[in-house]
């Protein structure tokens, strides 16, 4: 039963990897990646690393796509003012 | 010249495949543990540190020092993100800067009513977290980032002033500094009870009690408290730049 999910979880996080990659726009890539931090955060909690799980789960799905996501709204705001400079 | 690339692409890919079932075969089962320092931990650690938590006997006792210097490594970060993130004070607004429409507190019932129900847990289950690493998985990292969502949830349902409100820079910034430095000072008792750095000197109760484990217990304490305030100093970085901009 819990080597079946095993499988499920690795089958699940190497699709979700690869979409992480393959998803082009950064702010869809924000949570996608988050996605997959949950999913590592299963995988880790079914391997009996409940410790390692919670970190993850803090740090992956929470703290790493909020940090991007936050970045992204910071240069974003850069671009505009950039933008309007140049049309001055 | 397509047709060449994907049979080079299809080449590379079956050698990859081969190399890997060929190590798959070679793996030691799920679970197997070749080393002997997990089991002698193990052993002795409820015994020693009376930790129910092996894996927080490790991080802030056996290899304490390592924690130590993992918390400075976040400081240092926060510090270098909030020096580049923050505006310079002799650093002019530009007038002709676009200003935004002040983000309105959200009207949806909803979205409040969660985050009203949000709030409590997430401070309470970090709460739990930092004070039980002795005792259950988790401990001041982990807990430390939950209780550092709550003003986060709190600014998602209200505006950037009620975040800077529960949670000013001053206040942050305080607790960063007392939290790392609080690590040393905890770690400072072993050198004056006459034995080495971070040696656990406190009395260290009985296993499965939330006041157990001696400094375990503190050392967690401190380290909930560097990284909460530490992430909420990053967010109200932002914050701060989104109340500068509003109108």
């Amino acid at each position: 039963m819990i080597g079946a999910l095993q499988l499920l979880l690795f089958i699940l996080l190497a699709v979700s990897g690869m979409q992480v990659v393959r998803t082009r726009e950064p702010a869809s890539q924000a949570v996608a990646v988050s996605f997959y931090g949950l999913v590592l955060a299963l995988l880790f909690f079914l391997h009996q690393a409940p410790d390692v799980a919670l970190s993850q789960i803090a740090v992956g799905a929470v703290a790493l796509p909020l940090m991007i996501l936050l970045a992204l709204a910071k240069v974003r705001r850069a671009e505009q003012a950039r933008e309007k400079e140049t049309q001055r | 010249m397509k047709a060449l690339r994907l049979l080079l692409f299809a080449a590379g890919a079956l050698g990859l495949a081969a190399a890997f079932v060929g190590a798959g075969r070679k793996l030691p089962p799920v679970g197997s543990y070749a080393g002997a320092y997990g089991e002698v931990l193990n052993a002795v650690a409820l015994g020693e540190r009376r930790a129910t938590d092996v894996v927080s006997a490790v991080n802030f006792d056996y290899r304490g020092l390592d924690t130590l210097g993992e918390e400075f490594i976040l400081f240092t970060s926060v510090l270098a993100v909030a020096t580049i993130l923050r505006r310079q004070e002799d650093e002019e607004d530009e007038e002709d800067e676009p200003k935004w429409e002040p983000r309105k507190a959200p009207e949806s019932d909803a979205v409040r009513t969660l985050g009203g129900v949000l709030v409590p847990l997430m401070v309470s289950f970090g709460l739990y977290m930092i004070s039980h690493g002795a005792v259950s998985p988790g401990g001041g990292f982990q807990g430390g980032l939950v209780l550092a969502s709550a003003p986060l949830v709190v600014y998602l349902c209200a505006t950037a002033k009620t975040f800077l409100r529960i949670a000013p820079p001053g206040l942050t910034r305080a607790g960063e500094s007392i939290g790392a430095a609080g690590y040393v000072l905890i770690g400072c008792l072993g050198v004056l009870a006459g034995k080495t750095f971070l040696e656990n000197v406190l009395p260290l109760g009985t296993p499965g009690n939330a006041w157990s484990s001696g400094t375990i217990l503190f050392l967690n304490l401190t380290v909930g408290l560097a990284v909460a305030a530490g992430f909420t100093e990053l967010l109200s970085v932002f914050v701060e730049e989104v109340l500068r901009r509003e109108a």
